[in-house]
């Protein structure tokens, strides 16, 4: 009896919480640990972020974050937490995705759910075909490479040497960069693909020295892997050389260029976003920022993050809370325009990717440690990655 | 070509000052040691917080490297490794992997998992001529020094009294402590000084090597490369495996780019069959 009791008690506690206000369920998936955990950081920083600056709850409904760690690039594993998220959590949205092999592999199980899924941050060109549930917020490696390739072009740079990390966004780079650059004219006379575990870079460097480009692309990983290559760089002496460094974002991470000092000074690079954004909407991004998280500076993937949650924001407030039919959130999605910390963006209205300026950036000293300054904008890119 | 070979002898040299502790610890002791990448990384650790958050000038670093790692590993010994010695070596291999894994466990929390900053002391940046070829002087800096640890350490093990009672106890253990050695005083300098020479490596990789929380598991195979194509239990056999395999691997990437970092595990197994036992073979080795 006094189990039949207890049992009716919480059902009546249970329904009645329910009733006052249903959580908004954001299932994340991103690297937590290991390696990359800092991708996770910062954009559960970015998240954070947001919801400092518009309240946690949105249409009367809290949001809770359900924080699931898939380490690197593990696709079975982002594709068993993508499943519990949806079938045991049954989260409202799937959000993060720090690399593309567990986009990929995520996307069948958002179209079967028909579950809404938002990339933070996984950058290879055709992620959003893979499921009508995927929008993106971040950026595509085409997008980036396109910006330096044209500015590249534009500089009378002739003879390029590529050199790039050799798994699959760094040949997407490489790929993309060779077409943009030479379809106008330029040459590229030397391509390295580079193992991710080699950690002596000299002597690629020296060929390239030996091979005397005007310029060298070099694309990496943010992180380590950049920070050695630069390091290599400057130690062979190219840039006296008179081989000058072309890089995406990549190579000047705002989260890693403070650990990179001197090395990073000068360099030129494309992307979408800079901590130095000069914009009233980015200022106040990286001071609420600074807030949650002193220690560290908002890179692209926060600003993505941030971005996700004022898309989801958008959406539910529009549909007054009630967010169970994917497919009106997809329609709503498709084609949302705003104002980001970056600038303009727009969710495609074309294939939901993400359209918004490439900046072309100086690495420099501001006397507040070492900033991407953006001097060229390239308005609105859509990604030409897809084919 | 000079400039490879240069190169190549740098690289060698660093991949043998960061793997020398571990031909202490597992090549004189006979510890299987997967954890010396942990010492080498305190070393590190000690060595770039004390110069980025406190201006120490880079020898200053260099020896708090050492001394970083020579108390960790000290610490380990007495608290924990002795009891292992006699064990089965697969225990050795579980609790050090699992050392491996707490320890980048602790610097993650401590200090993020972001790569840890170094500026090349001025002194040691940029390149100086040598023999008509601009070298930098940062790997000439690398050559100098692991020629003097490999010569010191030479000195240390064949000459003193102290390499000779470590031979003994090395050898056999019970013998050794019936003529009066102190076997568990000297096992613990010997592991203490071994992981110190990794935490030194640690603190000199610096310039060439990124230093985050994973560099344990990163390099691992770089330490244990040159310590079985070297041959255990003496130092000469790591000294030349690294600077064979440091030459191999530096001419493989510069004349054939294509076959990337690949062509050293080739240069290992090759190396490995021809010579199963390492270069250098220890007298009287079982």
């Amino acid at each position: 009896m006094s189990r039949l009791a207890a049992t009716l008690l919480a059902t009546a506690i249970f329904a009645g919480s329910a009733a006052a206000a249903e959580p908004l369920k954001l299932g994340f998936v991103a690297p937590m640990s290991g390696a990359q955990a800092e991708y996770g950081l910062q954009m559960m920083n970015g998240m954070k972020t947001y919801m400092a600056q518009h309240g946690d709850s949105v249409a009367d409904r809290p949001i809770e974050i359900i924080v699931k760690d898939s380490g690197g690039p593990n696709p079975d594993v982002a594709k068993r937490l993508t499943q519990e998220l949806i079938v045991r959590d049954k989260v409202d949205f799937l959000v993060g995705y720090g690399f593309s092999p567990n986009a990929f592999a995520a996307a069948p199980l958002a179209t079967e759910s028909e579950t809404p899924l938002i990339i933070f941050n996984a950058a290879s060109s055709t992620i959003p075909l893979k499921s009508p549930y995927i929008a993106r917020v971040s950026m595509t490696l085409a997008q980036h490479a396109y910006g330096i390739a044209k500015w590249a072009n534009e500089q009378d740079i002739q003879k390029v040497y590529t050199l790039y990390a050799d798994y699959a966004p760094g040949q997407d780079a490489n790929k993309q960069f060779k077409k943009i650059f030479t379809a106008e004219g330029g040459e590229i006379v030397g391509e390295i693909g580079v193992p991710l575990s080699s950690p002596d870079f000299g002597p690629y460097m020296q060929r390239i020295k030996d091979a005397q480009p005007d310029a060298v692309f070099m694309w990496f990983p943010s992180g380590e892997l950049a920070n050695t290559m630069l390091k290599s760089y400057r130690e062979r002496g190219l840039e006296e050389a008179g081989i000058r460094a072309l890089g995406t974002s990549d190579l000047v991470d705002d989260h890693s260029l403070d650990s990179m000092g001197e090395d990073a000074v000068g360099l030129i690079t494309s992307a979408h976003y800079s901590a130095a954004h000069d914009s009233e909407l980015n200022k106040a991004f990286v001071e609420t920022y600074a807030e949650i998280d002193p220690d560290t500076r908002p890179n692209f993937m926060a600003v993505a993050a941030y971005d996700g949650l004022a898309a989801i924001y958008k959406v539910t407030e529009d549909l007054g809370g009630d967010v169970s039919n994917g497919e009106k959130v997809m329609e709503l999605l498709t084609g949302m325009t705003f104002e980001s910390p970056r600038g303009p963006i727009e969710i495609s209205s074309e294939d939901r990717d993400i359209v918004q300026n490439i900046y072309i950036r100086e690495t420099k000293d501001t006397g507040e440690g070492l900033y991407n300054i953006e001097f060229q904008t390239m308005p609105m890119v859509v990604d030409q990655g897809k084919e | 070509m000079g400039i490879v070979v240069f190169d190549g002898l740098a690289f060698g040299a660093l991949l043998f000052l960061i793997s020398v502790g571990l031909s202490v610890t597992m090549g004189l002791m006979n510890f299987v040691n997967l954890a010396h990448g942990a010492f080498a990384m305190a070393g590190g650790y000690a060595a770039a917080v004390l110069m980025n958050d406190y201006g120490a000038p880079f020898p200053v670093g260099l020896a708090a490297g050492f001394l970083a790692g020579a108390v960790t590993g000290g610490v380990m010994e007495f608290f924990f490794i002795r009891r292992l010695y006699r064990s089965h070596p697969l225990d050795q291999v579980l609790f050090t992997i699992g050392l491996v894994f707490a320890s980048i466990a602790t610097v993650t929390f401590f200090f993020g998992p972001t790569m840890q900053r170094f500026v090349m002391p001025s002194y040691l940046d940029g390149n100086v001529a040598l023999f008509g070829t601009d070298v930098s002087r940062y790997r000439l800096f690398l050559i100098v020094v692991g020629v003097i640890v490999v010569g010191g350490l030479l000195l240390g093990l064949n000459r003193t009294r102290f390499g000779a009672m470590i031979r003994a106890s090395v050898d056999n253990q019970r013998v050794a402590q019936g003529s009066g050695i102190n076997v568990d005083r000297l096992f613990l300098l010997t592991f203490t000084f071994g992981c110190g020479l990794a935490g030194f490596g640690g603190a000199l990789s610096l310039g060439m090597l990124t230093l985050n929380p994973i560099f344990p598991l990163k390099y691992m195979v770089y330490f244990l490369m040159v310590v079985c194509v070297g041959g255990a239990g003496t130092i000469t056999g790591p000294f030349l495996a690294a600077l064979l395999v440091g030459v191999g691997d530096v001419a493989g990437k510069y004349y054939i780019p294509e076959s990337g970092g690949f062509l050293i595990y080739l240069l290992m197994l090759g190396l490995l069959l021809a010579r199963p036992r390492g270069l250098v073979v220890k007298q009287g080795a079982h």
